[in-house]
């Protein structure tokens, strides 16, 4: 029966068909293609994006605000709903503005918009190249060189979130300048019977891959890590100063710096932790930063993970809040005036800080709000500066491929903390999968 | 699922058509039942064209996609037997189907055998209203959405769940720990949720079977002198074959295609210990936008199903004759 049914099945290859493969490149007749702005007729930008996140509504009722021509038809998804729907949303309900996840394939399959005529036009070539390079997909869909595709609301900063009260109590008056420093006030927080690290690392998430990519950087050469992350030929995660990392990590596991309940902890439940004070450190990002002053004001603390040696190199993931335009959206223009507000008008870019806890886009020199003295936001805001200055960022390793987070970081790092693998095997069992997937 | 299989069952009794009609009418009969068919032809249409497009179809495309290297949206490649060659070298798929295997011992042996039990018990007792209670509360985690039972049961196994609370207070506390997130626990853990939400099916499936068991083969053995052990070996045992073969067949197939509970409490972690064919061709498909490989995962899955349980239906069939 089933294979009577095969001739029911179209017999052309799967994907052949489909208007995807010639985006359309004149521009729809509603909008005036050498127009660098909305116009003064009125324009609907469908916007999709992610759900939960405040940032990008705020940003849009500004902007309608200012520019009342404009009304934005929002559409919001989880990200993994996002992420699963992704390439179909573009094709078949081609938005003016979607939050992207992992992009290298979305460029190179001609789903997004080639940004480099707006960057030209509305100088965004002259901001630090460092904001860019991550967003810039190759026609081999290796990241970090060549056209533009996305452009960002914001760029994150990690590093380790501490809650000051605990430090307090372990002696802790100053964050640690070593990474030898940080491990004997780890070891004062495990004597003092608190919990020094909760982290997530359960289910399909690997947050270990956070702390390790810390020490990568301390260990190591952060270039070299954006090397691997974009796909440069023979770049490899295997080298000894990134096993010496991973050795370290391995020793706070084995110290029992992390809570013993790791490989079942989600995001969720590390937040609720780290709110609640059951643990003295966190390692994440400062899209948290916002929360964290509402929820323990005064009481949070920021630093970058240290360096082996007092003045040694020191590195952090970095990564923009990546919006794109469809290849074959209805409005580019506006969609692309409207990603260069976010980064150059002053309102834009308090929303972006205020709300969004993050270093907005832009040039060096740009506005920058207010912030409180002593809130965590400023002392990420100020890490983020440090980083510039010694050229550390570094997109994420599990953004490396589409599947290397699911399939080799998550279930490696996991066995770390089983103690089932061992640094070198776990670094060649991400390579393997890594390769697997560059071909 | 269960429905179909045993409706397909009693079907097959009734259809038998009536034979032996005088050689004069044969051809008016002929010519009626003609009529007849093309009648029922006409009636069986709609739903035939809803199975054809719904289920056949999609079936035929995904083993047509199993021959492509496809991201589902631009064009694909035609890579022949290598998506199933990769099932085989891959250790996340390969692995994926020895965990689905280990899975049909929780979601199909104890909830059988703990049915099995239950339901002799209950038969005991079954005019009181105790055996009323005790149906009801064995069968309601089966009415219970599995993606709630999959929540309910991530709180309970948590480090600081009930579990682990219970544990401590009889002087266990060295055994508790996360019980999900443990490379030797995970995968029992999850297979105890199956075990819990299928007890109640194969409970009430034997217990009715039990029911059209005629009183008077008890009686006999009785006066023959039989205890119970003898009369559950002897009489409820074998009249309960078929019902047996239902509960194994529904179960091994909840086993092997498992994925709600999965993707609900551990989604695959620790360290892929609890990854199932079903999660992976989901991630394959969504997350890795691997069509191609996520449906040869898929077909491989199917035939692994029907390999396993057609000669479950052989048995349930021999006990028909």
């Amino acid at each position: 029966m089933v294979a009577s049914a095969l001739v029911l099945a179209a017999c052309s290859a799967p994907g052949s068909n489909n208007d995807a493969e010639e985006p359309e490149e004149s521009a729809p007749a509603t909008e005036d293609a050498s127009a660098l702005d909305c116009g003064t007729e009125p324009v609907t930008l469908k916007a999709y994006i992610e759900t939960g996140f405040p940032l990008a509504t705020e940003l849009f009722d500004e902007f309608e605000a200012q520019y009342p021509n404009v009304t934005f038809d929002v559409r919001e998804d989880q990200f993994a709903v996002l992420t699963q729907n992704a390439p179909r949303v573009l094709v078949d309900d081609p938005p003016d503005l979607m939050r992207l996840p992992q992009m290298s394939e979305l460029a190179s399959d001609g789903l997004l918009l080639d940004l480099d005529e707006y960057a030209a036009a509305f100088g965004w070539d002259t901001w630090p190249a460092s904001q860019l390079e991550q967003m810039r997909v190759d026609d081999e869909g290796r990241r970090g060189n060549g056209p533009l595709y996305a452009m960002g609301l914001n760029f994150s900063m990690t590093g380790v979130f501490y809650n000051k009260e605990l430090a307090a109590q372990i002696g802790m008056e100053e964050p640690p300048a070593t990474l030898a420093e940080f491990d004997s006030y780890l070891q004062a927080a495990k004597d003092a019977g608190l919990v020094p690290m909760a982290q997530f690392n359960g289910g399909a998430t690997g947050g270990l891959a956070f702390p390790l990519q810390g020490l990568m950087a301390s260990y190591g050469d952060a270039g070299e890590i954006n090397d691997w992350i974009y796909q440069q030929p023979d770049a490899t995660i295997v080298t000894d100063t990134n096993v010496q990392a991973t050795e370290h990590l391995q020793s706070w596991i084995e110290a029992g710096y992390f809570a013993d309940d790791i490989n079942s902890m989600d995001y969720a439940m590390m937040m609720s932790r780290f709110i609640e004070g059951n643990s003295v450190f966190i390692f994440n990002g400062d899209w948290e930063s916002g929360n964290l002053d509402a929820q323990m004001p005064g009481n949070v603390g920021f630093f970058l993970m240290p360096p082996v040696e007092e003045g040694g190199s020191f590195g952090a993931m970095s990564a923009p809040l990546t919006y794109g335009i469809s290849a074959n959206a209805a409005n580019p223009a506006c969609a692309a005036f409207f990603l260069d507000w976010i980064a150059t008008n002053d309102e834009a870019r308090t929303i972006a800080v205020e709300i969004g806890g993050s270093h907005p886009m832009g040039p060096a020199d740009a506005f920058m709000p207010a912030v409180a003295e002593g809130s965590v936001t400023a002392e990420t805001l100020a890490a983020g500066a440090a980083i510039g200055a010694q050229d550390g960022a570094m997109d994420f390793i599990a953004n490396a491929t589409g599947s290397v987070y699911a399939e080799g970081w998550t279930p490696n790092l996991q066995k770390l903390v089983a103690g089932e693998i061992d640094p070198t095997a776990l670094l060649e069992a991400v390579q393997a999968e890594y390769e697997s997937s560059v071909g | 699922m269960n429905q179909r299989l045993t409706g397909r069952a009693s079907a097959r009794r009734e259809d038998t058509p009536a034979l032996g009609s005088p050689e004069s009418r044969r051809r008016a009969i002929k010519a009626r039942r003609l009529r007849r068919g093309g009648l029922a032809l006409l009636l069986v249409a709609p739903a035939a064209l809803a199975y054809i497009v719904f289920v056949l179809r999609p079936m035929a495309q995904s083993i047509q996609f199993s021959f492509y290297e496809w991201n589902g949206v631009t064009e694909s490649t035609w890579v022949g037997l290598d998506n199933y060659a990769a099932i085989l070298r891959e250790p996340e798929m390969s692995g994926s189907i020895l965990n689905a295997f280990q899975l049909i011992i929780y979601f199909s042996f104890i909830p059988v055998l703990l049915g099995l039990f239950t339901a002799n018990t209950i038969r005991g007792f079954a005019t009181s209203r105790l055996a009323i209670v005790s149906r009801t509360v064995l069968f309601l985690p089966q009415i219970i959405p599995l993606v709630a039972a999959g929540i309910m049961w991530s709180w309970l196994y948590a480090s600081n769940g009930m579990v682990n609370q219970v544990l401590e207070a009889i002087g266990l506390g060295g055994v508790a720990r996360a019980w999900l997130g443990d490379f030797d626990t995970a995968l029992p853990a999850v297979g105890l949720i199956g075990a819990w939400v299928a007890l109640g099916l194969c409970m009430l499936l034997l217990l009715a079977g039990m029911t059209k068991i005629d009183p008077a083969l008890y009686e006999a053995a009785r006066i023959d002198g039989a205890g119970p052990w003898r009369e559950f070996f002897a009489i409820t045992l074998p009249s309960l074959r078929q019902e047996i073969a239902v509960c194994v067949t529904v179960t091994v197939i909840a086993a092997l295609a498992s994925f709600d509970i999965i993707y609900i409490s551990t989604q695959g972690g620790p360290g892929n210990r609890t990854l199932v064919p079903g999660l992976e061709i989901y991630r394959l498909a969504f997350f890795n936008r691997e069509i191609g490989q996520a449906s040869a995962l898929a077909v491989a899955l199917m035939a692994l199903v029907l390999l396993v349980v057609l000669p479950l239906q052989r048995l349930n069939r021999e006990g028909d004759s």
